[in-house]
């Protein structure tokens, strides 16, 4: 009688062992699977390193927040040799090659030439660079960063290829005009803490000011291709790439008062965020920079940016101002209930942070509506980032929509769900189909 | 989390917008509108290709813009890679995918070649029988005098291409085809060396790639519309990217 009950008991047993099989199985095909982490670049191995390698990995950080190599590095061409044009409203600019080549790169600087550089916009042969160099930021720089940036540059491959000359227009192409620009609008001198901020505000504001040259974009460019410093990180065009980098200082556009910390610093490392997503130009700097940074650095940066001080150069808009027909509103209602509503939603919620909510979002109701036409008409993605590898995107409507239709939806979402903002006219849409990629 | 399939609804809602969709098959167009199951998909991710290349990716009522359902995997990974890095050159596809990462785009380029959408029907011939025989006897047979080899050597009997790098044919409208072609030609798009497509555009007049395209926009759906494996047969000319 003992049998039957010794076979139900290996029964069980066997069952038990095949389960307990399938779920170590299971876990090994989840760990298979788990989406690989991107190269985390100089930060591979927790082994104590000498001072060099400490100094060069802290370099390629650096270097990476000061995004060196979206400039100065071609589309298909070798890291850091340059050769990417630039076009700036007064001609274009051909980057340098910034390897360690003797003959056409850095590799005969010296550590003071390159801090000479950084710290004054002054070349090791004494040329004065155009403030495409974001000289005006890393003269905030401290020497100790300096010198781990350049040490960074000289390990990595030099590349033989010569720099191209700059197609300057005139009087553009004189340097010496670059004097007269300098007195304006360039104010030397290394980043200095301030005492009754907190040490993370200041690696903030170190990282923003310095390395981020997060100004070169969000403070307005006058007609000089200066900027003035009582306007900073107030917003402004960017010129020549046609998107509109918002104020940061302003809470009816990408001002951050209202931000959790959190929120900021994901948008600014993973491209996307419960409150918006970064697309363009800024998309880019992500992709290329931010999404490098520790989280302590990005949050820092967020608490900086955070505190920044409210200021709007501009009253919100008047009634008057905002008025939209009733059949515009119409048209508009209808699309957005077509072509939009399955991302973001009937009432503009969005799917965030995968689809971007529209509803109280300031880079829909900011007095310039460039960036929501330009997405209406060419879709974007957000950067796949190592904390968001695979993001979402919208399509373009530019063939599906014509001026009219694209004007009435883009009205739609700035005035809908009480957003704040302005209607936009077909002429402004046909405006900008002519400057954007078709 | 899980939003209604708009497909369709959007079909009546088309049928009410004045002018636009009232020409245009109502599937094609409601196949073109946003529409996905699930946020966290590949079929959420891929939205962004959707009002050019159709919810499949079976291409839409646009001429111009290409069907890429079931290409291989490796010839949409390179046209993406191509795209980002700019040594394609479409502005609206170069702006799309300008900051993805390599393992996305492949992920990308594998949902586009497994889907199997039906193959829209081809519109009216506009060829003459002249035009189509050429591109007929070019399709299947090249011109030897020229130096062209048949487009079915390379790209698959059925045109329906060859893994892991040569595209299928069937179901492109004559205007991609020759836009295409032409570029191929000039310079202006490229494959990885040896290109054995420039070779081959380069001793086409316009009027074989008119033929050629004329003929394939004709050609009936594939019983079969996958790609034939890669090193079945020799290829007449060296590809690179067969390598």
């Amino acid at each position: 009688m003992r049998q039957p009950e010794v076979t139900v008991m290996k029964l069980a047993f066997k069952i038990l062992l095949a389960l307990v099989v399938l779920a170590v199985a299971g876990a090994a095909v989840l760990w298979w699977l788990r989406p690989s982490a991107l190269p985390e670049p100089g930060r591979a191995s927790t082994a104590p390193k000498d001072a060099t390698t400490e100094v060069i990995n802290r370099g390629e950080y650096l270097a990476r927040a000061g995004d060196c190599v979206a400039c100065h590095t071609e589309a298909t061409g070798k890291p850091f040799a340059g050769g990417r044009a630039m076009p700036t409203p007064f001609g274009a600019l051909f980057v340098p090659n910034i390897t360690p080549d003797d003959e056409t790169g850095i590799g005969r600087w010296t550590p003071d030439d390159f801090y000479r550089m950084m710290h004054t916009g002054v070349s090791k042969d004494g040329t004065l660079l155009y403030p495409a160099m974001p000289f005006a930021s890393y003269t905030k720089v401290t020497r100790a960063d300096s010198d781990a940036i350049f040490a960074y540059l000289m390990s990595v491959t030099p590349v033989r290829q010569q720099n191209r000359p700059h197609e300057l227009k005139f009087p553009f192409n004189n340097r010496e005009l670059l004097i007269g620009w300098r007195t304006l609008y360039f104010k030397e001198g290394e980043f200095i803490p301030d005492p009754k901020q907190n040490a993370e505000w200041n690696r903030g504001a170190y990282l923003v000011q310095g390395l981020g040259h997060c100004a070169m974009c969000h403070t307005a460019i006058n007609a000089l291709g200066g900027s003035s410093e009582s306007k900073a990180f107030e917003g402004g065009m960017i010129p020549n790439q046609n998107w509109y980098a918002p104020s940061l200082t302003s809470n009816r556009e990408a001002g951050l008062g209202n931000w959790e910390i959190q929120e900021i610093a994901d948008l600014l490392q993973v491209g996307v965020s419960h409150r918006g997503t970064t697309y363009g130009p800024m998309a880019e700097v992500v992709y290329n920079s931010l999404q490098y940074l520790s989280d302590e650095d990005v949050k820092a940066m967020a608490v900086y940016l955070r505190a920044l001080p409210q200021r709007d150069s501009e009253p919100p808009p008047t009634s008057q101002a905002r008025l939209v027909s009733p059949s515009v509103m119409e048209t508009g209602r209808k699309i957005y209930s077509t072509q939009c509503a399955m991302c973001h939603g009937e009432e503009g919620k969005g799917h965030p942070p995968s689809f971007p909510p529209l509803a109280g979002n300031q880079s829909i109701t900011m007095a310039s509506p460039v960036n929501s036409i330009r997405m209406v008409l060419n879709g974007g993605y957000a950067p796949g980032t190592r904390k968001n590898p695979r993001p979402h995107g919208m399509p373009p409507f530019s063939h599906i929509l014509d001026d009219e239709e694209a004007a009435a939806v883009v009205t739609y979402i700035r005035v809908a769900w009480d957003n704040s903002g302005t209607p936009v006219d077909a002429s402004q849409i046909s405006e900008l189909r002519k400057l954007l990629p078709e | 989390m899980k939003p209604r399939c708009l497909r369709w609804r959007t079909i009546s809602a088309c049928a009410t917008i004045a002018g636009g969709c009232a020409s245009l098959p109502v599937l094609a167009q409601s196949e073109a509108i946003p529409s996905f199951r699930e946020v966290d998909s590949m079929e959420a991710r891929v939205q962004g290709c959707v009002t050019c290349h159709g919810q499949s990716g079976q291409g839409t009522s646009n001429g111009y813009f290409p069907r890429i359902a079931g290409k291989p995997a490796g010839y949409l990974y390179n046209q993406l890679v191509a795209f980002r890095d700019g040594t394609r050159h479409y502005a609206p596809m170069n702006y799309l995918v300008a900051y993805l990462p390599d393992a996305y785009l492949k992920e990308i380029a594998q949902h586009f070649a497994s889907q199997r959408p039906p193959f829209a029907p081809a519109d009216p011939m506009k060829a003459d029988l002249e035009t189509m025989r050429r591109g007929g006897a070019l399709v299947a047979g090249g011109d030897a005098g020229k130096g062209i080899p048949a487009c079915v050597a390379c790209h698959g009997v059925a045109l329906t291409g060859m893994e892991p790098g040569i595209p299928g044919l069937v179901g492109l409208r004559p205007t991609y085809v020759v836009a295409q072609l032409t570029r191929w030609r000039v310079g202006e798009r490229h494959a990885a060396e040896p290109d054995c497509m420039k070779r081959v555009a380069t001793r086409l007049s316009d009027a074989d790639m008119n033929a050629v395209a004329a003929f394939l926009s004709q050609q009936a759906a594939p019983t079969d519309p996958s790609p034939e494996p890669a090193n079945v047969v020799r290829m007449p000319l060296a590809c690179g990217s067969q390598k």
